[in-house]
């Protein structure tokens, strides 16, 4: 099971929104608002074809963080966090492997998911997707969203070990 | 973007700011923080955080903004994302200064254009990928679905409506011969998928699909090729079986029905169909799209299937054809709206691309009243029995979509109704023609 504070778990599995950054050639941080999932060891988000660069970006550059902190997109909690981590990306099958990983999920966050996949004639290079699975290390936490404080700080057990 | 003041004022708009940079370790870090406004000057006064914001690096400042919408999901998707660099002030905060900025507002650019505008990304990244792995990765449809996107099925009416009139003016003039309407019907509706598959080789070879980024279900065509869903070959071999299908279907009915008109008027249509996009003459690139759709889809259809049935040409189908005519061109007429900036980067000037907001919409109007007053006219001279003014229960329709293209004729997602009423229009229009024509049968059997 995953080693992020509860209270951080929470805010992903409740959260609508939340900042996926990924790390460009360049060296530029560029950051895409997703919906974040949550299989209580990962951080899954995906992303379609149609919006791949930042697959192309972490292919060349794994590390990413993930920002949740709106309390609208998460159902009025005012918790922040910033987790850092490691994303690999799952497309062995663009056209239905997500669909297994991450479509229970997604659809206890977006109900309407399912409307839009029984109109997947009418949009088919939007549900050719890619899986963005992300290993947490680093959990930055702000308790009650107060980011004018240190945040408290915690890494995943094999990351602090080494 | 280059960022100026009205970037800095649009990033204002959002209650707090998502700050990120790259740490040490190489992960990117973020940290939400408030912010003042500096005037008009493209700079931000940030909120001292509790992670001190880098000076010596390039950091970003993000804004988001959803609008949950309880056991659906959610909407008012914007977000704007600007790079600059960040400078310490006295208090602890810093001064940010944007530089470069991206985003998108759902607003501004719908959803559905917004992915339209990215398929060249999914193609590129899906090609991309095939060479990584050495097999080719495709987006794919389950057959059904191909089958229904590809051939654009659902715009048969257009071809059924014609052809079931024409068989009904056919049973007012003699014996009926069930076997020869039915492969009416079927090499009609082949001969039709098969111009449907062809338009959309030719729409794409000239760039027209890719230039359309605001294709609706009524408009914009099938896009399988510009999708990468089928390949040029693949989709000729689709054009092949059905002008395959349609030739010995329209062999076999020569053969029940010898007939040198009909064969012209097979030949016609299938002439007209390719016309419509293939070069040399590319009718609907020279804004007579609209007038090769009413001969292809009004007397050619409806006379074929009149022949068809009788061996001999005769006015009634011909005067019957009219309204039909007119109808059908006003569906590709008003499904032009949506399609008009894209038509003119490719080069195709239909008469949507030529005409004023305000001459379309006369143009409209005033088609679609002719319609029906042919009816009336027909009727009133005895070419057509009165029960067909049944036909003019379907004017008000012709209203509600002549406001419609008023009222969103700058909104290609929100016109998609008015689209689907114009296509009720003619369906309903010409069910009602052949329910007159029906009756008209009755009161003759009865007699």
């Amino acid at each position: 099971m995953g080693w992020l504070p509860a209270p951080v778990e929470e805010l992903l599995n409740v959260a609508l929104v939340g900042e996926l950054t990924v790390v460009r050639p360049d060296g530029r941080a560029i950051t895409h608002p997703l919906i974040p999932l949550y299989d209580g060891e990962r951080i899954l988000m995906h992303s379609s074809t149609l919006f791949s660069r930042k697959l192309e970006h972490i292919k060349a550059n794994p590390h990413v963080a993930v920002s949740l902190s709106d309390d609208v997109a998460m159902k009025g909690n005012l918790d922040r966090a910033t987790i850092q981590g490691t994303a690999r990306i799952i497309e062995d099958d663009p056209h239905e492997q997500w669909e297994r990983l991450i479509l229970d999920l997604w659809r206890r966050k977006e109900p309407a998911i399912d409307q839009f996949l029984k109109a997947r004639v009418a949009l088919p290079l939007f549900f050719e997707r890619a899986v963005i699975a992300i290993t947490p290390e680093r959990c930055l936490y702000w308790p009650g969203g107060n980011t004018a404080r240190e945040p408290q700080i915690s890494s995943a057990p094999t990351k602090a070990a080494a | 973007m280059t960022v100026d003041g009205k970037v800095m004022q649009r990033l204002t708009e959002y209650p707090f700011l998502v700050v990120t940079w790259v740490d040490d370790a190489g992960y990117p870090v973020s940290e939400a923080t408030t912010f003042q406004t500096d005037g008009d000057a493209p700079r931000l006064r940030l909120s001292a955080p509790g992670l001190a914001i880098p000076t010596d690096r390039e950091v970003s400042v993000t804004g988001s903004h959803i609008r949950p919408q309880p056991g659906v999901g959610y909407d008012e998707r914007r977000y704007l994302c600007v790079w600059g660099r960040a400078s310490a002030v006295e208090d602890g905060g810093v001064t940010f200064t944007g530089e470069h900025a991206w985003g998108w507002d759902e607003a501004e650019m719908p959803f559905f254009e917004y992915s339209e505008r990215s398929v060249p990304q999914s193609r590129r990244y899906l090609e991309k990928l095939s060479e990584e792995r050495g097999s080719p990765v495709k987006p794919r449809l389950a057959l059904p679905w191909l089958i229904l996107r590809t051939t654009r099925l659902p715009f048969l009416t257009a071809t059924l409506v014609p052809v079931l009139l024409g068989l009904a003016i056919a049973a007012r003039h003699g014996p009926f011969d069930w076997l020869a309407a039915v492969l009416t019907i079927l090499g009609a509706s082949f001969a039709h998928l098969a111009i449907n598959v062809t338009n959309d080789i030719f729409d794409t070879l000239s760039g027209a699909d890719a230039a359309n980024v605001n294709p609706t279900q009524f408009s914009g065509g099938s896009r399988v090729l510009h999708y990468g869903l089928l390949s040029l070959r693949e989709l000729s071999t689709w054009a092949a079986i059905l002008y395959a299908g349609a030739i010995a279907i329209g062999l076999v009915l020569l053969a029940i029905r010898p007939s040198l008109e009909l064969l012209a008027i097979g030949v016609a249509g299938v002439l007209i169909g390719l016309a419509y996009t293939a070069p040399p003459l590319k009718l609907v690139y020279r804004g007579l799209g609209e007038i090769a759709v009413a001969v292809g889809f009004g007397p050619v259809m409806l006379l074929g299937a009149y022949v068809a049935q009788t061996g001999r040409l005769a006015w009634e189908p011909v005067v019957a054809s009219l309204p039909v005519a007119i109808l059908i061109a006003l569906i590709l007429y008003v499904n032009e709206i949506p399609d008009r900036r894209g038509d003119a980067a490719a080069g195709k000037r239909t008469l949507v691309v030529r005409l004023s907001q305000a001459a379309v919409e006369r143009l409209y109007l005033g088609a679609a009243l002719v319609a029906f007053a042919l009816v009336v006219v027909g009727v009133g001279v005895g070419l057509m029995p009165w029960p067909t003014l049944l036909a003019l229960l379907a004017i008000p329709l012709v209203f509600q979509v002549y406001r419609g293209i008023d009222q969103h004729y700058n909104s290609p997602y929100t016109l998609m109704a008015v689209m689907g009423t114009n296509v009720k229009l003619h369906l309903y229009t010409g069910l009602l023609l052949f329910a007159g024509y029906l009756v008209a049968l009755g009161l003759t059997l009865l007699r």
